[in-house]
């Protein structure tokens, strides 16, 4: 899923410095499943804003909604009738990024994003989530055991580990695993090692976003 | 002989080869470098010129390389993928050898996080395997990698790094094999500390007739003092200094440790000479360039041969 977190609450309360009333939209889509953009995430930011701007005397009406999805414009499309003429200021939007890119498509308003989107990934365990895919755009984690390298390795080395792989960890932080070490311990469980024998070729990149800003078109789904 | 550069041929006709190191200055001196290449003229066969070592901001290698091939001296132009994408780096090694620049060192480098510009994007579109094999292609094909001819072609003799240090062990000497497949004429090694398992990496490598397909020269790296000892053994990842080195180093005298630290260069050029597969060593006297005539004199590495 899309992985996300939350603004500091400074940068947001200066983004609104200037509005009586918002709408604060949040996602039930992957923003949810990373507890950064859910109903229950709405709900805490639209109280400390309110609780902000109330001590600095300069009230801030914040109304919640948490739509189905913010990257359809099925469910974007819902936000209409709250709009037309409420006197909103602005719309915050709780989701991935994607959210406040379809609301500015489709309403004339500021939208503002409320979460850094962060990366593809999944959760370890209760409330840490790591990086696992950088969407490349062809992927080639066959080769090595099923882990990514060109997300996972700090240098994304397709012929890791570097020389600064040292204790299962990676040179940048003794927070990061080295992706290469695993990928090593990997294959010799699978006793595949001599896979990683030969020098892994140059990739393309023109899959990535080196490409330019991609897009996907599906023939048999289009109406 | 594939590229003709002095350092090729002192490695061809059976030399023992050494070569220097010089770090770029932070600003556009040119007087910095010609006074560190002043300690290395006449010492060594080539010298390496670092790129931006540590991901700190320093003169072009390119251009110090060029300052170096017009002071009558030879470099080694270390290039890293950090910082060029592979249009770049191709561009780069055909301005390099219309320069006179004849040897390169490919790595992958320093991760930008590490230097004075952490907010930087980095590139990392190769690796340094991958480079190997662009050099390789622009020289024995002749072509670039879009298989465009070249209109001029670039024989550079190609050099690569290799820590015997890193983790995991047992896949270091599989790397070692990778960048001699890929194209790697020549291997410089981080600096060994840990002469036993040293070793024991060359035995392997020995044993599997790498040290035949390739020139394999040791990195030697003068420890300063008791603190820098500490340094490298703590926060250089992938660095094993052994506790006896420190405890050597304690033992002396405040004043006396830069002698000790000459000492156990030699000492240890002495023991990787004796290393079966080893054909020359990188001393890489770090800000410490004038102490290499002493350390070679003293490891009897002195005159260095002329070769033709
Ligand atoms: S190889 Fe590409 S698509 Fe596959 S996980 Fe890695 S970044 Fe994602
Ligand atoms: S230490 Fe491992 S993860 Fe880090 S850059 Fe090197 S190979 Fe990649």
């Amino acid at each position: 899923m899309v992985v996300a977190e939350r603004k500091p609450i400074e940068e947001i309360l200066a983004m609104v410095a200037d509005f009586k009333k918002v709408l604060l939209v949040g996602c039930k889509g992957c923003v949810t499943v990373c507890c950064a953009g859910g109903t229950k995430e709405v709900g805490i930011l639209g109280s400390a804003l309110r609780i902000a701007r109330k001590k600095q005397g300069n009230p801030l009406e914040v109304v919640e909604h948490t739509l189905e999805r913010q990257c359809d414009p099925e469910y974007v499309d819902q936000l209409a009738p709250m709009l037309a003429g409420n006197g909103f200021d602005a719309v915050l939007s709780m989701a991935c990024s994607v959210g406040p890119q379809f609301i500015a498509k489709k309403y004339t308003i500021p939208v503002y994003p409320m979460l850094n989107t962060t990366f593809i990934g999944g959760a370890l365990e209760h409330g840490v989530w790591a990086e696992f895919c950088q969407s490349c755009g062809n992927c080639i984690i066959h080769n090595f055991g099923g882990l990514c390298p060109i997300a996972r390795c700090s240098k994304s080395l397709m012929n890791g580990p570097c020389g600064g792989s040292a204790n299962k960890k990676c040179e940048v932080s003794p927070e990061i695993d080295c992706i290469w070490h695993l990928i090593y311990d990997r294959m010799v469980e699978l006793g595949q090692l001599e896979k990683l024998r030969p020098v892994f070729p140059i990739k393309d990149w023109s899959t990535s976003r080196d490409g330019g800003p991609r897009k996907i078109v599906r023939e048999d789904l289009k109406l | 002989m594939k590229a003709g550069s002095n350092l090729e041929k002192v490695f061809t006709q059976g030399h023992f080869a050494v070569t220097g190191e010089l770090g770029p200055p932070r600003g556009a001196s040119v007087e910095v470098i010609e006074k560190k290449a002043g300690y290395l003229r006449g010492v060594v066969d080539s010298i390496n010129v670092t790129d931006n070592q540590t991901s700190v901001v320093r003169m072009s290698s390119v251009a110090v390389c060029k300052l170096l091939v017009d002071m009558g001296l030879e470099p080694n132009l270390q290039m890293v993928c950090r910082d060029r994408n592979r249009i770049a780096m191709q561009s780069d090694l055909l301005g390099a050898y219309a320069l006179g620049i004849r040897n390169v060192l490919c790595l992958s480098g320093d991760h930008n996080r590490f230097g004075d510009h952490p907010q930087s994007k980095n590139v990392f579109d190769v690796d340094s395997m991958q480079l190997i094999s662009i050099v390789k292609k622009l020289r024995d094909e002749g072509k670039m990698l879009s298989g465009q001819e070249l209109e001029g072609v670039p024989k550079f003799f190609i050099g690569a790094a290799a820590n015997p240090f890193g983790d995991p062990f047992e896949f270091r000497v599989t790397r070692l094999a990778k960048k001699i497949d890929a194209g790697a004429d020549f291997i410089q090694t981080q600096c060994i500390y840990n002469m036993e398992k040293f070793r024991k990496y060359m035995h392997i490598a020995h044993e599997e007739g790498l040290t035949e397909k390739c020139y394999i020269m040791a990195g030697i790296t003068p420890l300063k003092s008791v603190g820098m000892a500490r340094y490298m053994a703590n926060f250089v990842p992938g660095l094993d200094v052994p506790d006896y080195y420190i405890n050597r180093l304690k033992g002396v005298d405040k004043k006396k440790q830069a002698d000790e630290g000459i000492k156990i260069a030699v000492e240890q050029i002495q023991e990787v000479r004796e290393i079966p597969g080893v054909k020359g060593i990188h001393l890489m006297a770090i800000e410490w360039e004038h102490k290499v005539p002493e350390i070679l004199q003293a490891a009897g590495l002195l005159p260095r041969p002329s070769v033709n």
